[in-house]
Formats: C-alpha cells, sequence, structure tokens
C-alpha cells in the first residue's frame, strides 16, 4: 500500500509516518512510504494542516497525529 | 487508569465521571494557592517584606496558578477545536465578502487549530476555495495572535481586564489589517505557481466525532501544549521574580514608560526577531509593568513578539512576493503601535 505523509519533515509527521508503518507491518501490508514536503504539492492535494495522511492516494487525516485505533478505521 | 477506577462504566461516562470529580477538585485548590505560597514563604522563614521573600512568594504563588489555569483552558480549547477543523472553517468562510468576513475570519482564528509550520498548506487551501485574500490574512495574523496560552497568561499574571482588551485588541489589528490587504487588491503579489493552483482540491470526509474522541482531544492537547510551554512558563515566571524582587520601582520608567514616544516603536522592532512563545515573554513583561512601564508599550511589545515573527515571514515567503510580505509585516506593524499609542494615551 502507498502512503504518503504531508508535512514539512517536523517532529510530528515523523511520528505520523512511524504509526501508519507500525499499523501496516504488523497487518503484513507491503508500505511505499512517501513524503511529501512541497506546499505546492500539499495545497494541490487538499492538505490544509500538517501532518497530512493519503493511502494509495486517498486522503484520510490532515492535521493530527493519528492514533494506532484510527489507522486501523482507515484500513476498514 | 480511568478503566481501573470505574470498571462497570462505558468510556464516556467514565470521561463525565472523572470531570465531575476533577472540577470542583481544581476549584477548591486553585483558591488555596495564595495561602499556600504565604505559607511556604513563612516556613522558610521569611517574610514578604524582604526582596528574596517577596520573589520566593511570587513565584511560589505564580507558578502553580499559571500551570493549573494552563491545564484547564487547553483542555477545554482543545475540546472546542474539535468542532472548527480547518475545512469546516474554509467552507464558513469561502465566499465571504470584505467586511462581514474579516470579523468572522478573525474570530475562527481564535478557535481553529492552527500552528504557523501548516500556515502556506492553509493560505493556499483558503484561497483557492474562493476565500478572499483579505479575509484570509484576517485569520492568519489572529490564529496565533489570540490564542490561548497567551490569554491565559495575561488572564492569570495581569488579571481579566487586560485578558479581554488583548482579546478585543488582538481581533481588531486582524480584522483591520485583513480589511487594508484586501482594499490594497495585491493578489497578483502571490507567487504564480501559488495563483496556477486549481479550485476545489481532494477534501476530508465530514467524519462524525464522538464526545469520547473530543475529551481525548482535549487531553492531548493539553500533553502537547503544556508539554512544550511548562519550562518557558517556569523560566518566564522566575525571571519575572526575579525582577519584582530586585530591580528598582521606576527602572523601567525611563525606557518603557509612556513619556518616552519611541518606546512602541522600539518595542515593536524589539519583537519581530523575539520568537518566544508567549508563555515565556508575558511574565517577564508583567514584572516589567510594576517598574514603570506603561501598559501600551507593553501590550505591543507583546502582539509583534507573537504576530510578527521571523520565522514565520520566512515561511510565508514561499507563497507571498515581498511586497506582499512587506505590506503584510507594515499593516500588522502599523496596527500594533496604534494600539499602543492610543492605550499610553487613554489609560
Amino acid at each position: 500500500m502507498k502512503v504518503t505523509v504531508y508535512g514539512p519533515g517536523c517532529a510530528r509527521c515523523q511520528k505520523t509516518a512511524e504509526v501508519v508503518q507500525q499499523v501496516l507491518v504488523a497487518r503484513g501490508i507491503p508500505v511505499e512510504l512517501e513524503k511529501v514536503t512541497d506546499y505546492a504539492a500539499m495545497a494541490v492535494a487538499g492538505v490544509m494542516a500538517t501532518p497530512g495522511v493519503a493511502l494509495d492516494g486517498r486522503l484520510v487525516s490532515t492535521g493530527k497525529l493519528p492514533t494506532v485505533a484510527e489507522v486501523e478505521s482507515w484500513l476498514g | 487508569m480511568l478503566a481501573r477506577r470505574f470498571p462497570a462504566l462505558n468510556p464516556l461516562h467514565r470521561w463525565l465521571a472523572a470531570l465531575a470529580l476533577l472540577i470542583p477538585l481544581w476549584w477548591f485548590v486553585y483558591g488555596q494557592l495564595d495561602a499556600a505560597a504565604n505559607g511556604l514563604v513563612s516556613a522558610l522563614g521569611l517574610t514578604r517584606q524582604t526582596h528574596f521573600g517577596e520573589a520566593l512568594h511570587f513565584f511560589f504563588y505564580d507558578t502553580p496558578k499559571v500551570l493549573m489555569l494552563l491545564f484547564g483552558v487547553v483542555f477545554v480549547m482543545g475540546v472546542v477545536q474539535t468542532f472548527f477543523a480547518p475545512e469546516r472553517t474554509r467552507a464558513l468562510l469561502s465566499g465571504k465578502r470584505l467586511g462581514v468576513g474579516n470579523v468572522l475570519a478573525a474570530s475562527l482564528g481564535i478557535v481553529t487549530p492552527f500552528c504557523s509550520c501548516s500556515a502556506v498548506p492553509l493560505f493556499i487551501g483558503f484561497l483557492s476555495a474562493g476565500v478572499p485574500l483579505g479575509v484570509t490574512f484576517s485569520f492568519l495574523i489572529s490564529a496565533p495572535m489570540v490564542n490561548e496560552v497567551a490569554l491565559v497568561l495575561l488572564f492569570g499574571l495581569f488579571g481579566w481586564q487586560v485578558a479581554a482588551l488583548y482579546l478585543g485588541l488582538g481581533l481588531a489589528v486582524a480584522i483591520i489589517a485583513g480589511l487594508v490587504i484586501g482594499h490594497l487588491k495585491m493578489e497578483a503579489h502571490l507567487e504564480d505557481w501559488v495563483q496556477q493552483i486549481a479550485r476545489g482540491a481532494a477534501h476530508v470526509p465530514d467524519e462524525q466525532i464522538s464526545w469520547v474522541a473530543r475529551f481525548e482531544t482535549g487531553a492531548r492537547h493539553v500533553r502537547e501544549i503544556v508539554g512544550k510551554v511548562w519550562p518557558w512558563v517556569l523560566a518566564g515566571i522566575a525571571l519575572g521574580a526575579g525582577i519584582h524582587g530586585y530591580v528598582p520601582e521606576d527602572f523601567m520608567a525611563a525606557i518603557m514608560g509612556r513619556d518616552a514616544w519611541w518606546s512602541v516603536p522600539a518595542a515593536v522592532l524589539l519583537g519581530v526577531p523575539l520568537y518566544t512563545n508567549a508563555a515565556g515573554i508575558i511574565p517577564v513583561v508583567q514584572a516589567l509593568l510594576g517598574k514603570g512601564a506603561a501598559l501600551g508599550t507593553v501590550l505591543a511589545f507583546m502582539m509583534s513578539v507573537i504576530a510578527l515573527s521571523a520565522p514565520e515571514m520566512i515561511i510565508l515567503r514561499r507563497a507571498l512576493k515581498p511586497r506582499l510580505i512587506a505590506t503584510f509585516a507594515g499593516v500588522v506593524a502599523g496596527g500594533i503601535m496604534l494600539v499602543g499609542y492610543v492605550f499610553n494615551l487613554v489609560l
């Protein structure tokens, strides 16, 4: 699964990437991580507050550090 | 921890039970702080008549007071902010005209979660959804300047009147500066890539948030904010305590008093490179006020430190051409100076 983390490289963005990756790996889903730090790309993706997360191009969260439970809920 | 204490309850009832317990407790402890600080100072064999005793009392009283206020207010604001995601605020502001839009934008700036690190994506997100440039600026000025940490510290150290003044004037500066920028019609001074961004990009689906999730967000907000600012509060209050106890009265009158006309612009200029958060600067400023600094000058200094920061300008430079940045800084600085002079004249 392609995981896109939007953020200027702050500590919270780093944590966000770790949490999402951890949940996916625990489920045995291969992860392809992409970090987007360009503001224009963030704006085009509709991210107004960082960190933002998209799974396979679908924006699922913005402006917060997601919890494990939240990541689970995105996966359904 | 909560689960163990109230095993028979569902999560929401657990939260409500904990709050029903904690709120009266908070209230009671808060009422005892002055007596406790007095007791502590005399237990050390000191009196408030000595410099050291006075400084210690200031520290023992103000530190727990400000920290308790921060805990309470930051939690409440964390819960309130769950009702105002940036997407929601953007939808409320989209298509609003100058005037009404500026008032609304400045007010929403208080309750919408904001971090200067996402100032640029937010700025572009607003513009691309049809929020006018001037309205967007009102939001961008109000959001960092009128924040709960600054208001808590002002309330705790100066009283509610000064906190209310700061709130009102902060909103006024944000509204007026946004109106002025809107009327200058500076859309051409956005960076080219900003002007080209397509309207109506993807957006996060509206999710139903439960009250448990809102309370949890509040608790997380406390951990993040209070966890970050408490060293600043301690350092600020310690420095303030030193000033209280040792710096002679009227020491500041000559440089920050109301007779020194140049002190207001100097305070604003000095505030730009300073980018401590409100938590560190306000206790120091409060102590200076007791030493003959004028309230208008002090308010101007605080607003400048918080609203006009060099790092934020550098971030915004990515999206704004130099002339628009300069206009933004100039208009906000002008508004803050006006506030300073009006205060020094009136009070």
